[in-house]
């Protein structure tokens, strides 16, 4: 690669914070019209940039894309961006979901409170270089940047329920920080390094006495994320804030667990290092038992849910415990099953929670969600005012019957039934934790069983759960206004769904990618050579500006 | 000098854990703050302690890298505390918020019923 096309990794770094301060600088309340147009053309730009990155690294010979040195400096001195098919994935889900998002608060929520768009551009830059950085400090300063950017959504709108939740999620969230700088340091301490790559490589040259700091430090680096992940015994903070959220800024933070995830599915299979195979499964049964202890959480806890929004907060729980449960198994399959199930259940959660909103708007007696509403946006800024009528745009016909439908389809998603995605994930999962390759005598782990045990429970839980939801608005007496839906609000939620069907359109290709991409996480090496390799393998950049 | 900075950040990170358990916002906050001192003392210690060493080498090629004290960890810091004051800030607002919002500073925005 050449030209611009060798920068193109550090687009989706660069491109928010562009735009973020572009809109500071043109913005000011009056001027919504011009942080509209940057904020969009910003996010379905990055829509683009993932897709051509998540191709260019599919089509890498090692699915490794482009090492991207910051400054030209060689690797382990200098902060590197890294972009194969596991981050151009992320990147594509990430920003997927941002361009819903995105196009559903400018029907009215952009306007509940001071600097909506400027805010959600700086959590993209800090989500897309979380996804992309090769070092750990630098991992720990686009996590700070996604945080403060996720403080300040999770606020937007402000009210006594949102102010409150956030507080705990602020709490909670510095003190991970902390964590997160402890087991940093520790890392540190013992490799004298802080790429990701160059601990790996070193780990086997870490003598015997220093190994416990090391783990040490791996295990408190794990409970950081973990906590960002919502892993069982540190995930009550997750339902309240989410739930208290308003429906754009939930529909992004679907996403934000995911980040723990990811976090934790790189550097657990990274760090082990490739070659030694002593650390390997370091703590592996311990995220085995806690995401199966998460989806028991979320499962009762969604049965136990009054309102939608809470149900939708612990059917992210129910998701994320999954993955992480996945990842503790430890297979290259179950893995590329994980991958996939996280795609599909991020998209059905993300349409999940901008369809609430517009469901539970014209439920008038004992709707949570309005009455927390109608107490933040009291005044003259209402969204709810009569003024939003003619702004909204085009209502859209047959309402009740679309929003019936569209609830149907994350149901069917996040549940698992079929015909959609999250039934051929979930089938993927199930397939590869029994695999018994070995013969037909090789026994299937107790492990495994239970995993397909609370994998099974939790859909069916979850079925229960969303068919009571679904029971009690849609099929309740009709002492209720229609909800005046826009056509700019319905179509995020729509396009979401598509999503998910075109996931099961596309089944075997992205499975393909999903599993080649779990094959070059569990075996590093080419990571670890791309990363590592002198400046001078590769041709000098073209346009050497710094 | 060793056993001096332990004793240090264990008494920091003690009183702060500590604090951060009690339901008062105010008293979060100071937590909060005692941690990330301990933190950011124990990202030094993690670079070795070392009195009296610069951090920069004069000149290239000059003297034993091994007399020198590491940069990095004073850099790693240097970022912690200046995310740690945008945290603290923003935290302080929230406080502000709530306080206003509910009258009371219980971090539940609430009295516990006696």
């Amino acid at each position: 690669m050449n030209g611009l096309g060798a920068h193109l990794i550090v687009a989706p770094v660069v491109l928010p914070l562009v735009a973020g301060a572009a809109m500071l600088v043109v913005g000011g309340e009056r001027q919504r019209a011009y942080q509209i147009a940057i904020g969009l053309v910003s996010t379905f730009g990055l829509v683009g940039i993932a897709l051509a990155l998540a191709i260019g690294a599919d089509a890498a010979p090692d699915g490794l894309l482009d090492v991207y040195r910051l400054g030209n400096w060689p690797a382990p001195f200098a902060i590197v961006l890294v972009a194969d098919r596991l981050s151009a994935l992320m990147l594509l889900l990430a920003s997927l979901i941002a361009a819903a998002a995105a196009v559903f608060s400018i029907a009215r929520w952009h306007r509940a409170g001071p600097h909506f768009h400027p805010l959600f551009q700086f959590l993209l830059m800090g989500l897309n270089g979380a996804f992309l950085t090769g070092d750990l400090f630098n991992l720990f300063v686009f996590f700070e940047v996604l945080l403060v950017a996720s403080y300040g959504l999770a606020l937007h709108g402000s009210g006594p329920a949102r102010i409150r939740a956030g507080l705990h999620y602020v709490a909670v969230n510095l003190a991970a920080s902390l964590l997160f700088l402890v087991g940093v340091s520790l890392i540190y301490g013992v490799t004298g390094t802080l790429n990701m790559a160059d601990i790996a490589a070193r780990i086997p040259a870490v003598p015997a006495e220093r190994r416990a700091l090391f783990e040490a430090g791996a295990g408190i680096l794990g409970i950081a994320f973990l906590v960002k992940a919502g892993m069982w015994p540190l995930c009550f903070w997750l339902p309240s804030t989410y739930a208290a959220a308003s429906p754009p800024v939930a529909c992004v933070f679907a996403i934000l667990t995911k980040v723990g995830a990811y976090v934790v599915l790189r550097l657990w299979l990274l760090l082990p290092g490739a070659e030694t195979g002593t650390l390997a499964q370091f703590g592996g049964d311990w995220l085995l038992v806690g995401g199966l202890a998460t989806v028991a959480f979320g499962a009762i806890g969604s049965l136990a849910s009054q309102d939608m929004a809470r149900l939708a907060s612990f059917s992210v729980l129910v998701s994320s415990g999954t993955v992480l449960a996945a990842i503790g198994m430890g297979g290259t399959d179950v893995t590329g099953g994980a991958l996939y199930y996280l795609a599909s259940s991020t998209l059905a959660i993300a349409a999940f929670f901008l369809l609430i909103e517009l469901v539970e708007r014209g439920r008038e007696p004992g709707a949570d969600m309005l009455a927390v509403t109608r107490e933040a946006y009291g005044d003259d800024d209402s969204p709810e005012g009569d003024e939003t009528e003619a702004t909204i745009g085009i209502a859209v016909p047959a309402t009740m019957g679309l929003l019936g439908l569209a609830f149907v389809g994350c149901a069917l998603v996040i549940v698992g039934l079929p015909p959609l995605s999250g039934f051929v994930a979930k089938f993927a999962l199930l397939r590869a934790a029994l695999d018994t390759t070995g013969g037909p005598d090789t026994a299937v782990p107790f492990a495994s069983w239970a995993f397909l045990a609370m994998l099974l429970t939790s859909g069916l839980a979850g079925l229960i759960a969303m068919t009571r939801a679904g029971i009690r608005v849609f099929w309740a007496a009709p002492d209720r206004a229609v909800p005046r839906v826009g056509l700019i609000e319905i179509v995020p939620v729509a396009a979401l769904l598509l999503l998910c069907a075109a996931q099961t359109v596309a089944a075997g290709p992205l499975m393909r990618y999903a599993e080649a991409a779990a094959q070059s996480l569990h075996a590093p090496h080419d990571y670890l050579r791309a990363v590592l390799a002198p400046a001078t393998d590769r041709p000098p950049r073209p346009t050497e500006g710094r | 000098m060793e056993i001096v900075l332990a004793i240090g950040i264990g008494a920091l990170a003690g009183s702060g854990v500590w604090l951060l358990l009690r339901p008062r916002t105010f008293q979060v906050i100071i937590g909060l703050s005692l941690l990330s001192y301990a933190v950011n003392l124990f990202i030094l210690a993690m670079g070795r302690l070392r009195s009296g060493a610069a951090p920069i080498l004069p000149a290239p090629g000059v003297g034993d890298p091994a007399r020198f004290a590491d940069p990095l960890p004073q850099a790693l810091i240097l970022t912690a505390i200046v995310i740690g004051f945008a945290t603290t800030a923003l935290f302080l607002v929230l406080l502000l918020a709530l306080r206003g919002q509910s009258g009371t500073d219980h971090v539940d925005g609430q009295e516990p019923e006696a």
